[in-house]
């Protein structure tokens, strides 16, 4: 096995920084101006998901609804030629099942109603309150733990790095116009949850190394713990990414979009936990002394 | 450094494989599709002569069964095929007629020495089984309202007695507002109230001319009216469900003011939702005498409108029990039993009524969706809530009415079943509305599990395999680790009863990508131990000690994550959440513990010229 090789990571941070701005400036400007395609769990209404045994012609289907009363269907192929999704506004009444049967079987096509979903306009505004509140008690509560275990400026690299990547996550859902739903919510969290993890076994070696050596610059120190953590970092991202590559492929149309948040998350988590976290504890002048814990009770005699 | 766990370590860990292997093992046995039949009153004996009758209409309709077991409550018999569940629940209640309630349900085919240890497969969510699942909201206001109505009409009654004179009084949103001449009258009807009304607080509202007396419910006893109303609907609703005859049905509390209710394998969900949906009330109003009183037409359209009076002398909240059954005389009635307030107040009523028509009003709250522009000039639709209602049963009034009492003089026993039916259906304190409801059918239920199942063995099959190209041999040893965990953990969650929904599945997914880490970040540091020139032993112990913190605060914070994922999150959130948690304890468990075992046993306390990492 051959010595170590030290990245010079830190020597790039300032281009990094220039990366960090631009993807976040992009993704504000996008959710300030179009927002979030909301899914079915946050806007509220009716989806129908229907299977036919033979593609179906969109346009027509909904001509068709619309023929039989049914206001502003939005009719989409879902996952396959033969998988409709149908999403309409309004609470579905008790005739509404079998009404929709008729019409959708105009062809005489025979199909299965797979799933009728509706969700009343409270809930969604209550779960959007909700999803942004536990962001923001799970922002704090790490802050806290990161703040008492290593020290203050680590917290705030560590907070910063993860705050960075679920806005850049969110973002890159309001660019493409991905829908985001109550799994995808999910999986922004467990983004914050990868992230930190990532993040945390870094801040762990620098504070280590802090420790360790002795003469040294901090962007030393810091360069050297990246790239002591480097392999690491890239195989856990790397077996991550494998299993979300499975999810996304086979795990059906229901987690499409959780295994999309997901890549993109644990791509700029990884990103972050190497560029933003330890740019930002640089820019606070982290030092050797404030990982050395002073002894209790100690004087120093500073007089002449 | 000897690298040698003590015994009692190693014990500990087979102890955990062992609970691993013992409890993921009833996942292996998957339940049979079965009928289950039980009788509409718990006085019915379901016994032997019931499953027989049961099993040749089977037979009859040529649809195959394993043996049947009654047990004096249910009988269960397990089907052949599946796919045959629906014919053979209509067959059977077409044989058995409505005194029965059948039901799909899937019979367990765990190994008796199994389930005798406790173990029992995965429950599926309803994603995974297919099924309903409902939301609902309880108009706590409108129960208010309700309280405050009838606590005004009293108010009034007890001031008249007492010759308290008033020049108004009436409900403005949820307070009752009366106006006095004097202050002296004011004075006198605030302390009857204080006197007589407990619930109710008195307050007058300064500097006003009229005098203004203001009462307001109490804090208590707002909250108590509340959580009444939500524990009858509660009891309602799991009557009502229990009529559907669902083999698990879930229903319970959520939060301050809403209600779950979860029907797995139902698949007549038009049914399920005509029953929970019919979110109803009913009041007792006698027959108007003269001009003042309402007009209500009969149900079904029959000419019998009425006029009633404005107030109930009771509400649906006071109905605990509605039977149909049969008289002396064999002539189909209704048995309705209220409670002790209820009683007393229909005594008190209809003591001076006798001979007086006694109508029921049956109040429905339903939805319409209502077009509208906005001010883009868009149409947007937006559900408005309506009440609609009818006169179901009005009868003369015969003698006083006590806590029990019957309706005769039905047309038929459906009548009489029906009337029971909606009685019991309107026995609700307050409405309720659907503000959720998802429907899952049975083939995306099926086609989510092979999904699930296939995307858990290819990112499973990947891992492992970048483990053993990377790490080599300490890769295999991580594999082991790996698929233990997935032992533990499916263990776990079957033994802790938790149910596995699709975002569950990728809870656990995602706990196979990330639970190598732990592996991952020791394996790096053995690595750099050699490199930087320690011995084997060395290198091993070292590598693992000083990963373990990395490990353990990685850990933990993402634990936080999940612990809060849970805290806020609901059903399918809540699922991935748990497999997470779960997830993260026994892979800290199975990557550091179990991989040192099984390094300490293969190299420990050995001289080893290379490391095969």
């Amino acid at each position: 096995m051959s010595e170590l090789k030290i990245y010079n990571f830190m020597g790039l941070r300032r281009i990094a920084v220039i990366f960090s701005a631009i993807l976040l400036l992009a993704s504000a400007v996008s959710l300030f101006s179009q927002g979030l395609v909301l899914g079915l769990d946050f806007s509220g209404g009716t989806q129908i998901e229907v299977g036919y045994e033979q593609p179906v012609d969109v346009a027509k289907l909904r001509s068709q609804l619309k023929q039989a009363g049914f206001h502003d269907p939005v009719v989409v192929h879902f996952g396959s030629e033969t998988d409709i999704l149908i999403r309409m506004q309004g609470q579905p009444d008790q005739g509404l099942a079998e009404r929709l049967y008729a019409v959708l079987q105009l062809d005489g096509q025979s199909l299965d109603l797979r799933r009728v979903d509706f969700v009343g306009p409270q809930i969604g505004e209550e779960l959007r309150d909700k999803g942004g509140l536990g962001m923001l008690i799970a922002l704090l509560v790490v802050m806290l733990y990161v703040a008492i275990r290593f020290q203050f400026k680590f917290s705030v690299g560590a907070v910063l790095a993860l705050v960075h990547d679920v806005i850049i996550t969110l973002g890159v859902f309001s660019i493409t116009r991905l829908e985001f739903d109550l799994t995808v919510l999910a999986s922004i969290l467990a983004v914050v949850g990868y992230s930190l993890n990532d993040t945390i076994v870094v801040s762990d070696r620098i504070r280590e190394n802090f420790r360790k050596i002795r003469n040294a610059t901090p962007v030393e120190v810091v360069n050297e713990s990246l790239s002591q953590t480097l392999w690491r970092t890239i195989n856990t991202s790397t077996t991550t990414i494998l299993v979300l590559l499975a999810l996304f492929l086979f795990g059906g149309e229901l987690i499409h979009n959780f295994a999309i948040a997901l890549m993109i998350g644990v791509g700029i988590g990884t990103y972050s936990s190497i560029y933003v976290a330890a740019t930002v504890m640089l820019a606070m002048n982290v030092d050797r002394e404030d990982l050395i814990e002073t002894e209790q009770g100690e004087l120093v005699d500073d007089l002449p | 450094m000897p690298n040698k766990f003590p015994l009692w370590k190693n014990l500990m860990i087979l102890a955990l494989v062992a609970f691993a292997f013992i409890y993921a093992a009833p996942n292996l046995y998957p339940p049979d599709p079965a009928l289950q039949l039980s009788g509409q009153s718990s006085a019915m004996e379901i016994d032997q002569a019931v499953l027989k009758k049961v099993e040749q209409a089977l037979g009859k309709a040529d649809i195959g069964y394993f043996a049947g077991e009654a047990d004096g409550d249910t009988v269960l018999i397990r089907l052949v095929d599946g796919g045959l569940q629906m014919r053979a629940k209509e067959v059977v209640q077409a044989e058995m007629g409505g005194d029965y309630i059948v039901a799909l349900n899937l019979a367990p085919t765990t190994p008796s020495w199994l389930s005798n240890l406790g173990g029992s497969p995965m429950k599926l969510g309803l994603d995974l089984s297919g099924g309903v699942h409902f939301l609902l909201e309880v108009d706590l206001d409108a129960a208010l309202n309700t309280r405050l109505e009838g606590d005004l009409q009293e108010v009034k009654s007890s001031l008249r007695e007492e010759k308290i004179r008033y020049r108004s009084f009436e409900l403005k949103g949820q307070q009752i507002v009366g106006r006095f001449r004097n202050e002296q009258q004011a004075e006198e009807a605030a302390s009857l109230v204080r006197a007589n009304f407990r619930d109710l607080q008195p307050q007058f509202r300064q500097g006003q001319n009229p005098l203004t007396l203001v009462l307001e419910l109490s804090e208590i006893a707002t909250s108590q009216i509340e959580d009444n109303a939500i524990k009858q609907n509660l009891t309602s609703l799991r009557n009502r469900v229990n009529e559907l005859g669902v083999s698990e049905p879930l229903v319970s509390r959520q939060g301050k003011n809403r209600i779950v209710v979860e029907l797995p394998g139902v698949q007549d969900t038009a049914e399920a939702k005509r029953i929970i949906g019919k979110t109803a009330n009913l009041e007792f109003r006698l027959e108007a005498e003269g001009r003042i009183g309402e007009v209500f037409e009969f149900r079904e359209g029959r000419a019998l409108d009425a006029r009633l009076e404005t107030s109930p002398v009771i509400t649906g909240e006071n109905v605990t029990d509605a039977r149909a059954s049969f008289d002396e005389n064999g002539r189909p009635q209704v048995n309705i039993t209220l409670d002790t307030k209820g009683g007393w107040q229909m005594g008190h009523s209809t003591r001076d009524n006798v001979g007086r028509r006694l109508g029921v009003l049956f109040i429905e709250y339903k939805t319409k969706l209502e077009k509208s522009l906005d001010e883009n000039g868009e149409l947007v639709i937006t559900p408005v809530p309506f009440v609609e209602k009818h006169i179901i049963s009005l009868a003369t009034v015969q003698s006083q009415l006590g806590k029990s009492f019957r309706i005769t003089g039905l047309d038929s026993q459906r009548e009489s079943s029906e009337l029971a039916l909606l009685l019991r259906a309107g026995a609700l304190a307050a409405p309720m509305y659907i503000v959720e409801e998802r429907t899952i059918g049975p083939s995306l239920g099926a086609d989510n599990i092979k999904l699930g199942v296939q995307s858990v063995s290819l990112g499973l099959a990947l891992v492992l395999l970048f483990m053993i190209l990377v790490y080599r041999g300490f890769g295999v040893l991580a594999n082991v680790a790996l698929t233990m965990n997935l032992l533990l953990l499916v263990g776990f969650m079957s033994l802790l009863g938790a149910t596995l929904t699709l975002p569950g599945i990728a809870g656990i997914v995602l706990t196979v990508g990330m639970a190598v880490d732990a592996n991952v970040l020791i394996f790096s540091r053995i690595r750099e131990e050699l490199a930087s020139g320690a011995s084997i032993q060395g290198a091993i112990s070292a590598g693992y000690d000083r990963a373990f913190v990395s490990i353990l605060d990685a850990n933990i914070t993402t634990l936080i994550v999940a612990v809060i994922l849970f805290l806020i999150g609901s059903g399918p959130v809540q699922g991935f959440a748990v497999t997470l948690s779960i997830g993260i304890l026994t892979s800290m468990f199975t990557s550091i513990v179990l991989t040192r075992g099984l390094v300490n046993i293969i190299v420990g306390g050995r001289k080893i010229e290379k490391l095969w990492i």
